[in-house]
């Protein structure tokens, strides 16, 4: 048996949202072990759409989504690449006046939020975006809105930390966790042990055992978002482009393949999730009407991942009001990659100042308490 | 009689004979391949109204290739034979297709995986080139469509496929320049020992050689590809031989390393790999008889690991015999016992082919980094040497990073370069850099498609 660790704070989880909060805690000083039990990055985090994209999102949800894009704005300064982050702007396409109505709205209540919207109507998207299809008849823009790539800048994240003097573990699963006293007593991999006064519960999709040890059970179930990507072609795809009322987004690289999502999948196991045939079929229409270049291309593959999903559809961020020194940030619904790295900071600045400067009270835990019962 | 639903995947000598196999007892099965014709690789049809005479098509193998022909023939009214169907998909009791651009689903309870194999590529400076073909494809323009890749043409590489697609082009009339194998003499006379086994194929490699050299064709032993130069297409080959360069004009070459196994389909099942030696590669596991790791699924032919077409037949039949077992059907266990022999004696023959024709273990670290690793993705050798040195040593792990294997061939034709770079800058064994996942579609997939079913 190998000895034991004693850090400031532990980490379950190396996506996104836990490579980052190791980062931003060695920024601020703390001693830190980063367990995954996978490699870093490569769930959730190493393969979701790559939407760096803010608007959409719900207003309880922008503060934390402004402080991430202080951090996209420096990625370079903070990961050292810039993970082909393109501020292509994300056009969001409404296809009935209804869900123009409703785009319009969005507008006006996010006002305060400096994203910029700027709405656009019929002819405007046939002049600008003559490669959307004909059934848009508006859409709205958020001009600094964006994508990357994933696969490139979760790992990133893990490398940055560690850069920094963060112990990461990769390919050691945390198997139990325990109490001593007031620190927990954390085993993973084959007998490795850790102490530390914090642990930070950044286990994604698979986060809820955690929670449910310390009395905390949540109403989580996991989901698996459906994408494929095509074989490069010629560019056409200037924004980052989704729907109003959701079902379809797409982007195209810089090399020319053009990454479409939407719809579900399968889980194949607890872990491993598939595209069935329905899924790629129904995308594969919807793509062709909204984007009608698209015809007479190919799909060179397709994939999914396992994301948690809470019945509100808001990720769980901040202290265990069970037990002292756990932490939460978990249950991000298909939308923790842009603000990942801002609930990373969050919760370095939980751990340190013992509070979050950006709100993040609709996402206690709490809010699942009645569960208990 | 039988309500249980088998469905074949690969329609060459393994799918075809499985298919016999069962309908003799009864059990029509669905077979389903990609081509238009039955036949598979070796024995590729021509299209409808070509006629070449088979004797030119086949060579030495026509008899067989007629019997796999007519087999096929005969069965295509006993079972639904679905050609030009491609199995883009599978999971547990379920297969997606693709035909004519539509899509449909087929419900299985019994499959067997026969999906054979294609050539193995290591890539060499000026291997994107136009002009430059595999083995493989080389012989496939010449059976296929009658037309020769270019002339003069150089071979290359290693395996037996190098001289008989050269004797083939030599014999079709097309001008041979040279014949460039990486394999020496002494590594061919280390192997005759297991080579005797099968005195016949060995009989007809020496005969393509002696037939070639014969004939004036140059014939290089331990020839190793160094570079194929031109501007717009081929132009000339270079290799190495005892340390010293040659070169020599030629408008086309076709070169490959042996052949390596078609493994997504069984991949996607979620059938068990195991790392074979000999194929230097991983290969789903199965026993004598041909069932997988999955009790539903069944494996023959090339498919999972390389012995060559007559295996394939034996594997194939076999492969159904187990089924049928498996359905409860009795079967003649002497007949199964017989083939199950058969194939263990092929197999320790593939022992000294595998000799004969060794894979270039050189070939990774003489790789230089701007070497064209991945054409798909446009991936340099340097490139995946970096991801590997910042710490991914495993092949998806690095594929991620890199995006080597990532682009329209899924790896198929880099994975195994891929790998040997890995290894070879990591230090670790070739069999300890992980085994690149499959990812559906098995091909891509059209976006012109029709209401699916
Ligand atoms: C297909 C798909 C598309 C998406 N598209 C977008 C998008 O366009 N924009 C956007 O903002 N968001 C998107 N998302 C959501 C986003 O990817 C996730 O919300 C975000 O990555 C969550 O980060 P995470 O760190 O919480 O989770 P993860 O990346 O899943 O990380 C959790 C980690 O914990 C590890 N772990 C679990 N249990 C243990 C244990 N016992 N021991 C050690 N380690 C453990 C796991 O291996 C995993 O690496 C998408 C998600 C998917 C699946
Ligand atoms: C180009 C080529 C030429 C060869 N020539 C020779 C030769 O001349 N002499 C020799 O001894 N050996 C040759 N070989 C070796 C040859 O692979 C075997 O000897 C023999 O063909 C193996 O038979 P099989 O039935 O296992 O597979 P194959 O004959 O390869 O048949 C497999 C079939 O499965 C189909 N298939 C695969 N995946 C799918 C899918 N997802 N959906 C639908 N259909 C699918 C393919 O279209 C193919 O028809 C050649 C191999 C190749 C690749």
């Amino acid at each position: 048996m190998s000895a034991l660790v004693e850090t400031d704070v532990v980490i379950i989880g190396g996506g996104i949202v836990g490579a980052s909060a190791a980062l931003f805690l060695r920024r601020r000083g703390m001693e830190v072990a980063l367990i995954e039990r996978d490699y870093c990055g490569s769930r959730s985090s190493g393969v979701n759409f790559g939407g760096v994209r803010r608007q959409g999102r719900p207003l309880i949800q922008l503060p934390l989504a402004q402080r991430a894009h202080a951090i996209w704005n420096d990625l370079p300064g903070h990961i050292g690449i810039d993970g082909e982050l393109v501020r292509s702007g994300h056009l969001k396409l409404a296809r009935s006046d209804e869900d123009m109505r409703s785009l319009e709205r969005y507008e006006a209540e996010t006002r305060g939020f400096d994203m910029g919207l700027e709405l656009l109507g019929e002819d405007d998207i046939r002049r600008r975006y003559p490669w959307v299809g004909k059934s848009a008849v508006g859409a709205s823009l958020c001009p600094a809105d964006g994508h990357a790539n994933p696969r490139l800048i979760s790992p990133a994240f893990a490398v940055a930390a560690k850069r920094l003097g963060a112990h990461v573990y990769e390919q050691t699963p945390v198997v139990r966790v325990e109490d001593a006293g007031d620190d927990f007593l954390v085993t993973a991999g084959d007998g490795l042990r850790f102490r530390a006064p914090w642990l930070l519960n950044c286990a994604g999709a698979w986060a809820a055992g955690l929670a449910l040890q310390y009395g905390e059970p949540v109403p989580m179930r996991a989901g698996h978002p459906a994408m494929l990507v095509t074989e490069p072609l010629p560019v056409f795809m200037t924004c980052s482009t989704g729907v109003e009322g959701g079902g379809i987004y797409a982007r195209q690289v810089a090399r020319g393949n053009c990454v479409i999502g939407g719809g579900q999948g399968f889980a194949l196991d607890d872990r491993r999730a598939r595209v069935d045939q329905q899924a790629v079929v129904t995308l594969l229409r919807q793509a062709t009407t909204l984007f009608p270049s698209l015809h007479g291309a190919h799909v060179i593959r397709t994939w999914s991942g396992t994301e948690g999903y809470l019945p509100d559809r808001q990720p769980v961020i901040g202290f265990s009001r069970m037990r002292r020194g756990l932490v939460h940030g978990f249950g991000f619904a298909g939308g923790g990659f842009q603000i990942g790295p801002a609930v990373g900071d969050v919760l370095a600045e939980l751990v340190c100042e013992g509070a979050s400067r950006t709100p993040i009270e609709p996402f206690s835990i709490q809010r699942f308490q009645h569960v208990a019962a | 009689m039988n309500s249980t639903h088998v469905v074949i995947v690969g329609a060459g000598p393994a799918g075809v004979r499985a298919a016999e196999t069962l309908v003799r007892k009864g059990v029509a099965p669905v077979l389903i391949d990609e081509g238009m014709r039955a036949g598979g690789q070796i024995y590729r049809q021509q299209p409808q109204g070509f006629s070449r005479p088979a004797k030119a098509l086949y060579g030495f193998e026509a008899s067989k290739a007629n019997a796999i022909h007519v087999c096929a023939e005969d069965l295509a009214s006993q079972i639904d034979y679905r050609p030009k169907t491609l199995v883009w998909n599978a999971n547990a009791d379920t297969l997606d297709l693709l035909c004519d651009d539509r899509f449909e689903q087929l419900g299985y309870d019994r499959l067997i995986v026969a999906t054979g194999a294609t050539d193995r590529v290591l890539p060499v400076p000026g291997w994107t080139l136009p002009g430059v073909y595999t083995l493989g494809a080389a012989q496939i323009a010449l059976k296929f469509q009658g037309c020769a890749i270019g002339d003069p043409v150089v071979f290359a590489g290693t395996g037996p496929l190098l001289y008989l697609v050269a004797y083939q082009y030599a014999k079709a009339g097309a001008k041979v320049t040279a014949v460039l194998d990486e394999a020496g003499f002494s590594d061919q006379c280390r192997a005759l020992p297991g080579l005797l086994r099968q005195p016949s194929t060995l009989a007809k490699g020496l005969y393509y050689r002696a037939w070639l050299l014969a004939n004036g064709v140059r014939v290089e032993q331990g020839a190793s590809l160094v570079r194929i130069d031109g501007e717009k297409r081929v132009a000339s080959v270079a290799w190495q031989q005892g340390g010293v360069e040659h070169s020599l004009p030629c408008s086309a070459v076709g070169f490959s390393y042996a052949l390596r196994s078609e493994t997504q389909l069984a991949d996607l099942l979620g059938c068990e790999f195991v790392w074979s030696p000999l194929n230097r590669a991983w290969l789903p596991r199965r026993d004598a008889s041909g069932r997988s790791s999955l009790e539903h699924v069944y494996l023959a032919g090339d498919g999972a690991g390389i012995m060559g077409a007559d295996a394939a037949e034996m594997a194939g039949e076999r492969a159904a015999l187990a089924v049928l077992q498996d359905m409860g059907i009795a079967v003649d266990g002497a007949r199964a016992e017989k083939l199950e022999r058969g194939l263990a004696q092929i197999e320790r023959f593939r022992d000294g082919l595998e000799h004969a024709f060794p894979f270039p273990e050189g070939w990774a670290a003489k790789a230089d980094d701007a070497l064209m690793l991945c054409r798909c993705e446009e991936i340099r050798v340097g490139q995946l040497r970096d991801v590997v040195r910042a710490g991914a040593v495993d092949i998806n792990r690095a594929k991620a990073l890199c995006r080597v294997g990532m682009g329209r061939c899924q790896g198929r034709m880099c994975g195994a370069a891929a790998m040997e770079i890995i290894a070879c800058e990591s230090g670790l064994t070739i069999d300890s850099v992980g085994r690149l996942r499959g990812q559906a579609p098995i091909k891509p997939l059209p976006f012109a498609v029709g209401p699916d079913a």
